[in-house]
């Protein structure tokens, strides 16, 4: 479980300080598909980057399973982020590494994984991601899609809890797009993974999505239950998102 | 031209060896020193992976004011110390010492141009799949940039083989000293024409070679 409580942060100081997040609070269920919508520039990306610990909330607290993320430090802080993996906006992947060195690398750097059993683990995950014949290719012979792909994998390799996606279909047709949300729904049927998606596409939400929170300006507009927020939407933004009149 | 040969050929030689020796030693040695030395000039950044500000400007200034001073001038300021390392101040070995020194902040300062453009969302995905600092800059930083550090590495080596010219006309030997004697102190200009075609075919020989070597390596534009 994911609690995030009155989170803000602030960027810069004085009169040129922006304030990406404004006391956001949500709270995302073990195996959810957690859906966080918004236009550009509301705060997404800051909001997965504080859940990550690449960025220092200013105030304001992350709870992993009940567990402060702020207080952790050193090999208790690598641990929880194993737990967590994430699939960022522009992929990161490492550009001179093969496509299973890539899906390797996250298993390379805990100790105690012997040669066969890496290259099994990296085997079934292309498999799981539909790649098993790209095992050998590097990441510039790819696709925007099959880039995705990988470091969906390399995410899932040390079988974390939580997987976090920023804006995981933004680059994608909408053939990939159906693809890719249902490779998110297996993740989280099958191997039980919670998963929060961060995206600005409606669809995207209403497709595999339960919850959903909706943020506008750094704060949350609502949230609740995908159908429930859909259907009878409160906020604003909500329904600016949904293309009605304000 | 046979004749040519018979009278300078194996002196010819000799200095090419002697060049060859001495860039590739005093290469080896800079890069001892200043691939740590670039390492730490990145990663103490403000906002990199193991933020110092402080620390990081101190040696940023360190390492320019090294830069700054001319080699022929820090050259004989390490005679002592040479003198004290190797035992001696003449010749091929001693010359190593202040040619090492001297590279190291030129080495340090590409190395940190080359691990800068290494894009720091692969750092922040590295950090968040638990790497420690020391995994990050090993199995990322130093991985991630191979290309550009050969590059930057023939660049080193060709300086460093126009240092070694300097040291040969203090005696170091190698083919700079041979240009000295023959083409200065003698007026035996062909032997100057000969040494001056040498060089200029060693640095065309190094650049193809480190060019074909980090374009083989670069799996970033295939
Ligand atoms: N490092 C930073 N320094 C200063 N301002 C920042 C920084 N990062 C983000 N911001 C600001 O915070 C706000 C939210 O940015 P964020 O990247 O979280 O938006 P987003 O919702 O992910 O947008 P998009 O859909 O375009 O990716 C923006 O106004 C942005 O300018
Ligand atoms: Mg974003």
């Amino acid at each position: 479980m994911i609690e995030i409580q009155e989170l803000t942060k602030v960027f810069g100081q004085g009169e040129a300080s922006v304030t990406a997040l404004d006391h956001v609070s949500l709270t995302v269920q073990t195996g959810d598909i957690y859906g966080i919508i918004g236009m550009s520039g509301a705060g997404k990306s800051t909001l997965l980057r504080c859940l990550s610990l690449l960025e220092t909330p200013t105030s304001g607290r992350v709870l992993l399973d009940g567990r402060d993320i702020a207080a952790m430090s050193g090999a208790a802080l690598r641990g929880a982020r194993r737990k967590m993996g994430v699939v960022f906006q522009g992929y990161n992947l490492l550009m001179q590494k093969t496509v299973a060195q890539n899906v390797a690398f996250p298993l390379k750097l805990e100790k105690g994984w012997q040669k066969d059993a890496v290259e099994a683990r990296v085997r079934e995950l292309l498999e799981l991601v539909g790649l098993a014949d790209k095992a050998a290719a590097y990441p510039a012979q790819l696709s925007g899609g099959q880039k995705q792909r990988v470091a969906i994998a390399r995410a899932l390799a040390t079988s974390p809890e939580t997987l976090l996606c920023d804006e995981p279909t933004s680059a994608l047709d909408p053939l990939t797009t159906q693809s890719m949300l249902k490779l998110l729904r297996d993740i989280n049927r099958k191997l039980g993974v919670t998963i929060l998606i961060i995206t600005h596409e409606l669809t995207v939400v209403s497709a595999i999505c339960s919850h959903v929170a909706v943020i506008g300006e750094g704060r949350v507009a609502e949230q609740g239950a995908v159908e429930t927020v859909f259907t009878a939407p409160q906020s604003p933004v909500t329904r600016q998102l949904l293309n009605r009149e304000v | 031209m046979a004749e040519f040969l018979e009278q300078y050929g194996l002196l010819l030689a000799e200095g090419t060896l002697e060049t060859l020796y001495m860039t590739g030693a005093a290469t080896f040695f800079a890069y001892v020193l200043g691939l740590p030395m670039g390492v730490l000039l990145t990663v103490t950044k403000p906002g990199a992976i193991a933020p110092a500000p402080r620390f990081n400007w101190v040696f940023g200034w360190a390492v320019n004011i090294l830069r700054s001073i001319p080699f022929i001038i820090l050259m004989f300021f390490m005679i002592p110390a040479t003198r004290a390392i190797v035992g001696t101040s003449i010749g091929a070995t001693a010359a190593l010492v202040p040619l090492s020194v001297s590279a190291a902040p030129f080495v340090a300062r590409m190395v940190e141009q080359s691990l800068e453009e290494v894009d720091k969302g692969v750092l922040e995905a590295a950090v968040c799949m638990g790497a420690t600092r020391w995994q990050i800059i090993t199995r990322v930083l130093l991985v991630e940039s191979v290309p550009s550090l050969l590059r930057g590495l023939s660049i080193c080596i060709i300086t460093i083989l126009g240092y070694t010219a300097i040291t040969g006309s203090v005696g170091a030997g190698g083919l700079g000293n041979i240009a000295y004697r023959f083409g200065y102190q003698r007026y035996q200009t062909s032997v100057m024409y000969v040494v001056i075609v040498m060089i200029i075919l060693l640095v065309c020989i190094i650049q193809t070679i480190f060019d074909a070597a980090a374009r083989r390596t670069d799996k970033r534009n295939r």
